[in-house]
């Protein structure tokens, strides 16, 4: 199965690229754009079979790695 | 006074640092590789600029994970001194060593120039060679030194007297202008809790030679070998 992970800014932690990208859509032509946020996106090839199990696994992962839980947030979803 | 200094794929002032070392203790620093997890004993460990790992996934993400980290950390809850500067502070609060963590600079830019620092607690090995409330001037060059720690972490920090260097203007005020990157209450260094490890983004190692512009770096060097050696 396939994790996928995606890992975004705190709230309340100032995001400068996705101010920036929200400043270029202006500039494009854009409107009715609010706030931007950028963040990252992991995807993750699992041999494991259980989802319960996969997920577990790719918690510890982003607590240990992926992620940086004193500025990131993150949410795993399950494939396969 | 020994000291070793950890080199990974991608540290590119660890030269800098060993010559800054040489020139304050008389002695040339061990360099170890970040694959070693046995080295011999030392007064100070330092771990120093650069892009380890090319900056991936986050800066000092991967370094942080190096066997020789797993040392550092040991020696370093033992009281074993740890210097970190610039990609080494980095690697430093992903390991858990200090608090908080290091973005993307605010103005989106790589800055490369000279600042001024304000020296907020001079009681330590590291700090001892300067007063309380000195203002040096010393280079910075990152792209992520926009310190960041939540409102509770950076009140404990100022509490416990763990804020080492603020950037200030040139009369010591710590203002909008005179923070380069953003950084949480224009702090540029910090300590932890015992203020044995110590982790910073400007360079003094890159300010403590006249052909470097200015040696105001140098006195942070001579204090360590005043205080370990």
């Amino acid at each position: 199965m396939k994790a996928i992970v995606h890992v975004t800014l705190k709230p309340g932690v100032l995001d400068p690229q996705g101010k920036a990208i929200g400043h270029a859509l202006g500039t494009l032509g854009f409107i009715g754009v609010g706030e931007v946020r950028q963040g990252k996106v992991i995807e993750i090839e699992l041999d494991e079979t259980d989802p319960a199990r996969a997920k577990n696994a790719v918690k510890s992962m982003c607590d240990k790695l992926l992620a940086n839980t004193v500025i990131e947030n993150y949410a795993i979803r399950i494939e396969g | 006074m020994k000291s070793a200094i950890i080199v990974f794929p991608g540290s590119n002032r660890e030269r800098d640092m060993a010559v800054a070392l040489r020139r304050a203790s008389g002695h040339d620093p061990l360099h170890i590789w970040h694959k070693d997890t046995e080295w011999p004993e030392v007064d100070l460990i330092v771990v120093p600029g650069g892009f380890s790992y090319g900056d991936y996934l986050r800066a000092g993400a991967m370094g942080a994970l190096s066997p020789a980290m797993r040392t550092v950390k040991q020696r370093a809850d033992r009281g074993v001194p740890v210097l970190g500067v610039c990609n080494g502070f980095q690697i430093l609060t992903e390991t858990g060593l200090l608090p908080g963590a290091l973005m993307r600079n605010a103005g989106l830019k790589f800055i490369c120039k000279q600042v001024h620092l304000k020296v907020e607690a001079a009681q330590s090995v590291f700090t001892s060679g300067y007063d309380d409330g000195q203002v040096i001037a010393v280079p910075v060059a990152h792209n992520d030194g926009n310190y960041f720690a939540d409102e509770d972490t950076l009140n404990r920090l100022e509490d416990r007297g763990q804020v080492a260097f603020r950037y200030v203007d040139e009369g010591g005020g710590a203002n909008e202008a005179a923070n380069p990157n953003g950084s949480r209450r224009n702090i540029a260094g910090i300590f932890n809790q015992t203020k044995t490890v110590l982790g910073l983004m400007p360079h003094p190692e890159d300010a403590v030679d006249p052909r470097h512009g200015g040696t105001e770096g140098a006195a942070l060097f001579d204090g360590l070998v005043r205080a370990l050696a």
